[in-house]
């Protein structure tokens, strides 16, 4: 009997995944946030004091602004945004106007826009005083810079008089004269006339209206001389502000949620790559990213039946033992299972495939092992990163998530790259090397690994190996072979001396450095051998490893025209109907119109006469394959000729063909191929 | 130098007047007598034009709070509307009238405007006196309803009350004349401030800390540097951020901090604040990187072979696709000389608009290995015209293939490429 509902535990599992990835993102958004919110704390202090100085008097047109340059995953920005908002109203200023080039086509939108959000805002801030409400809705009807400066004064005056009387968190928080923070969500949109018009009329009001200007760059900060002339960008007091790349965004994302233990569920090398590439070649978006892993983890719950056994290890026992018959079946027709049977003695053999309460405890004990194996896998590749990521060239790749991939691929030790990043390791200078040491012996002692006490004080040994070597190597300075140089003095002899060093050294021993460095290499290349073995000739590794990389490239890379083509072609493929079955090029006679239609067009130039598209299979010339299907159209009844002129505009309709000026009666084809 | 004088205002104004506006007394002198005194009716509309900081919107200003006149200033950029221009201008006349604003008035139409306008000064006890409605930035008229500039040009007229309109722009009054004909405009022209006007006004502003005679020197040197180059406002901005040096051996000690000047914050490259910040902290500006420091571009990699593959169609001829793109194309029979000719042109004509099959079969020739056309590459095609690197041209007709072109620059493509 199931005590656990199977559908629960993706959700679980997302949920926890989502936790985990909001504080991700806050820690990473937190410096550029920590800038900002000092810039926009500091550009109206003046206005806060109300200072006459001299030189603000000079500047005091000017409206300060951040120029965001957030890069160009558009999708990611909402959140940034969203993030930045909040922490606004948290700490500066509870008026936040958040701006998108879609809504504002021209000023009047924009001021609608701006003044519905901004007081909104103050709307919920008071939303027990009914008055205001109605005071709001009708000032709302006057959208222009003079009723928000009017608004601005009346809501501050009121926050002026109240704070004294009941201290409320909301304006305790902020200042007397909070500013106001407009931010243009994607500055490259907005058109040139409508930024300029803004920033030109809040400049007027810059005095009576704190206000900031917050623009989104997605491209490069050129773009504002681009957008503005110089008699308004010297309207604005410009930062800038840069946030953190999307490549080190990942990166982060993906040491903090796949090379963790935290999360049972993993992914596979292929998927993972699939992740990744679309990562890199398509759109630069780490929300894709993380939304394609819940995919993934969704499709493994639905897909794999045997996923209700991964779980944290707290509950592995549990579930093991609640299995039921068939699961353990299930289990049994596991690929990896079947290769680990395999190897058993025949006793044990027997036992595994009949016995369900052994097979149990067998499961449980590789479970366990899986669970190790991964742990260990963890701070093993990050200490092989540690040296891998300091070599010249990067053979392995410079970031920990290729290294994960080749790992997760296949035995990483067989690799060339491996071969000559060992060769490479081999060349490491003593100070490197004893860093990278240190690094690694800080990574796997703080691994919750229990194995590797012993790696640990392996290594510490091979850190005092160099400390002794640096003592040692001091006294026996080769001094001698110098000494000889200088009494040699007639040309023969020196020429002599000099062929024997060159020999000497050519054959010479190796320093005790250069031995103990190919201890340490050694060594390091035996513990990728023991702990780095791919995931997928684990047992079980498809309880915890999501494999099914085509299905998720089915999910997430979309092909339209290819879907088309074969939706067209071989209807049969999609609609699963017997009639429409049939091989090789031709097509069956009950195939919708469009598909036959379509058929047809394929085999014709760049332009088709719609006569001769009708009469197709009277042409002599055509070698057209579905002779029969055609034959109808032949008849000339009103209602084939009407059949075909609906699956033309059909046709014409998915962007296959177009009516062409050229000819009359002629279609053009919009696609290549054919002839 | 004309003094100011007229017989309606007392001397003493005048002369604060005069004070208040330096090297503007002839201009200021002829509206006066345009205006008349106080009760007199004046010119129905007069059109004030002028370079940039010239001093129009300044010398009304003043001109007409000195004085004390009645007057209506509103800046027509702020209002994008006629219906926000004509409700600014009734709250603002209600205002100046002392009485409280007793509810929003609301006013769609130029004729509710008149009845609304002469309703507001006959409850104001202006009657006698001319009221000077002021229009900055009157270019902006140009593009309301057709109907607003002729009516405001003989508002005068249309309300039969004491009225003036005063428009302010930047553009001569040619380009404002509709085809339809109007009351023509007493015009008037503002000339620029000449070198010596400048040194003038802006030593009247001197720091107390600093003599009269010494600010007078650096404000010298000062214009010899930015004069050629720089607006009225850039200068004031240059005074107070050069101000805080110690300026005791002039030139030698400033000229180093102008240059620096010249090249960051002119171009707005550094905030002025972030100037500042520095000059105080004694720091180099080279530590902060300007806005064009960050010209480069991060793009997913099928974004840069698509922006690539856009650039080719652009300035590469239809033609010539055939023997760039293709394994077996046939013979060159072009000339070298009709080669390099091409490449010129090509460049300085600009990017050509391409259709996206085209795009997408460059694109599939210049990658290595197989793209398919997925949704993704789709997509990034839109995702590169939203960040405006493509742009979309005629995007009429959907059915009919969307068609681009490349709107990034060769150095950006090599940047890219690289």
């Amino acid at each position: 009997m199931l005590v656990f509902s199977p559908s629960l535990k993706p959700v679980v599992q997302i949920n926890s995944l989502c936790v985990c990835l909001q504080q991700i993102q806050e820690d990473l958004n937190k410096q550029l946030l920590d800038n900002l919110v000092s810039f926009l704390s500091r550009s109206h202090s003046d206005f806060q004091e109300k200072t006459t100085k001299w030189t603000c008097r000079m500047k005091f047109r000017e409206i300060p602004t951040a120029a965001l340059i957030l890069g160009v995953n558009v999708t990611d920005h909402d959140l940034t945004f969203r993030g930045l908002s909040d922490v606004l109203q948290d700490s500066i200023t509870p008026y936040v106007a958040l701006l998108e080039a879609k809504d504002c086509p021209g000023i009047k939108n924009l001021m609608q826009k701006l003044m519905g959000q901004l007081m909104n805002c103050d709307i919920e801030v008071d939303s027990l005083e009914d008055e205001d409400c109605v005071q709001v809705s009708q000032n709302r009807i006057r959208c222009s810079m003079p009723s928000l400066v009017s608004w601005y004064e009346n809501v501050t005056k009121k926050t002026d008089s109240e704070t004294p009387s009941k201290k409320r968190n909301s304006s305790s928080r902020h200042w007397q004269s909070p500013p106001v923070v407009v931010i243009f969500k994607d500055m490259e949109s907005f058109t040139t006339k409508v930024l300029q018009d803004f920033i030109v009329i809040s400049s007027q009001h810059i005095h009576e209206l704190p206000l900031v200007l917050i623009f989104g760059i997605a491209t490069s900060p050129m773009i504002i001389h681009r957008l503005l002339p110089h008699s308004v960008s010297s309207l604005l007091c410009i930062e800038l502000f840069q946030s953190l790349s999307c490549k080190e965004h990942l990166s982060t994302i993906v040491d903090k949620l796949l090379l963790t233990s935290q999360f049972p569920f993993k992914l596979g090398e292929k998927v993972l790559q699939v992740l990744i590439n679309i990562f890199l070649y398509h759109d630069f978006s780490v929300q894709n990213f993380i939304k394609g892993f819940q995919l993934c983890i969704v499709e493994h719950f639905y897909s794999q039946p045997l996923s209700v056994l991964c779980c944290h290890l707290v509950d592995l026992k549990k579930r093991v033992y609640s299995l039921s018959h068939d699961q353990c079946e299930n289990i049994r027709r596991l690929p990896s299972f079947r290769r680990y049977v395999e190897k058993q003695e025949s006793g044990k053999q027997i036992a595994l495939l009949t016995n369900d309460n052994f097979l149990k405890e067998e499961t449980e004990k590789l479970l366990e092992d899986l669970h190790v194996y991964h742990e260990n896998y963890v701070s093993i590749l990050r200490c092989l990163h540690v040296f891998t990521s300091s070599l010249p060239k990067y053979p392995l790749g410079k970031q920990i998530r290729e290294l994960h991939c080749a790992c997760l691929e296949n035995q990483v030790w067989e690799t060339e790259e491996y071969e000559s990043s060992l060769q490479l390791a081999r060349m490491l200078n003593k100070t490197d090397l004893v860093s990278m040491l240190q690094q690694c012996v800080e990574i796997l002692m703080s691994s919750s690994g229990k194995e590797f006490d012993k790696t640990v004080e392996k290594l510490k040994e091979f850190l005092t190996q160099f400390q002794n070597l640096e003592a040692s190597q001091e006294r026996d300075v080769s001094v001698s072979s110098q000494k000889e140089l200088q009494k040699k003095t007639d040309l023969y002899h020196l020429q002599k001396t000099l062929l024997e060093l060159k020999e000497s050294r050519r054959s010479k021993k190796l320093t005790k450095f250069e031995m103990l460095r190919f201890e340490v290499v050694d060594y390091i290349d035996t513990l990728v051998r023991k702990y780095l073995v791919p995931a997928d000739t684990r047992t079980l590794h498809e309880i915890v490893y999501f494999n099914a990389a085509t299905v998720l490239r089915g999910h997430l890379n979309a092909a339209p025209r290819t879907a088309l083509h074969t939706a067209l072609n071989n209807p049969h493929w999609y609609l699963k109907n017997q009639a429409l079955k049939c091989d090789g090029g031709g097509i069956s006679n009950k195939a919708p119109d469009i598909c036959i239609v379509y058929k047809l067009h394929l085999e014709c130039g760049r332009l088709i006469n719609l006569v001769d598209w009708l009469e197709v299979c009277d042409d002599a010339n055509s070698t057209f394959t579905c002779f029969q299907v055609c034959s109808w159209f032949l008849s000339f009844t009103d209602v084939s000729s009407a059949r075909f002129i609906r699956a033309v505009s059909e046709l014409e309709l998915l962007g296959f063909i177009k009516p062409s000026k050229q000819k009359t009666d002629h279609v053009a084809r919009l696609t290549w191929g054919g002839c | 130098m004309p003094n100011l004088e007229h017989p309606a205002y007392p001397a003493d104004d005048l002369l604060h007047l005069e004070s208040l506006v330096p090297c503007r007394e002839s201009q200021v002198s002829t509206l006066l007598s345009i205006f008349g005194e106080r009760q007199q009716f004046s010119f129905p509309s007069i059109f004030i034009y002028g370079h940039t900081s010239s001093g129009k919107t300044y010398v009304m200003q003043t001109l007409l709070t000195t004085l004390q006149l009645p007057h209506v200033f509103v800046n027509c950029v702020e209002c994008f509307t006629s219906r926000l221009l004509l409700e600014e201008i009734l709250i603002q006349l209600q205002g100046c009238s002392g009485t409280e604003q007793t509810s929003p008035v609301r006013c769609d139409t130029l004729n509710d405007f008149v009845r609304l306008f002469k309703q507001a000064l006959a409850t104001q006890e202006l009657q006698d006196e001319t009221l000077y409605l002021v229009l900055d930035r009157a270019e902006q008229l140009r593009e309301m309803e057709a109907n607003i500039l002729p009516a405001f040009l003989r508002l005068q007229e249309l309300t039969d009350r004491n009225v003036t309109v005063v428009l302010l722009s930047e553009i001569v009054w040619e380009l404002f004349r509709p085809n339809t004909g109007c009351f023509e405009p007493f015009t008037m022209y503002f000339p620029d401030y000449s070198i010596g006007h400048l040194q003038k006004i802006l030593s009247q502003n001197h720091p107390p800390e600093y003599s009269a005679d010494f600010y007078a020197a650096y404000i010298n040197i000062l214009l010899g540097v930015f004069y050629m180059v720089s607006s009225l406002e850039f200068l004031w901005f240059c005074l107070a951020a050069a101000n805080e040096r110690d300026t005791r051996k002039l030139w030698k000690n400033i000229e180093p901090h102008l240059k620096k000047a010249m090249q960051t914050v002119y171009l707005r490259e550094i905030s002025s604040s972030q100037w500042e910040r520095l000059q105080q902290d004694g720091g180099e500006p080279g530590q902060l990187k300007g806005l064009s420091a960050h010209t480069h571009v991060e793009l997913p990699y099928y974004s840069k072979f698509l922006l690539i593959a856009a650039y080719l169609a652009s300035y590469n001829p239809v033609r010539t696709d055939k023997r760039f793109f293709l394994k077996h194309h046939g013979k060159i029979r072009k000339t070298n000389f009709m080669k390099k000719h091409e490449k010129t042109s090509n460049h300085l004509l600009g990017p050509k608009p391409f259709p996206l099959d085209r795009l997408l079969a460059i694109l599939y020739s210049i990658v290595d290995n197989r793209v398919a056309p997925t949704a993704n590459i789709f997509s990034q095609i839109t995702s590169l015209v939203t960040l405006q690197l493509l742009s979309m041209v005629g995007q009429n007709d959907q059915l009919d293939g969307p068609r681009y072109k490349c709107t990034v620059s060769l150095d950006f493509i090599r940047a890219i490429a690289r």
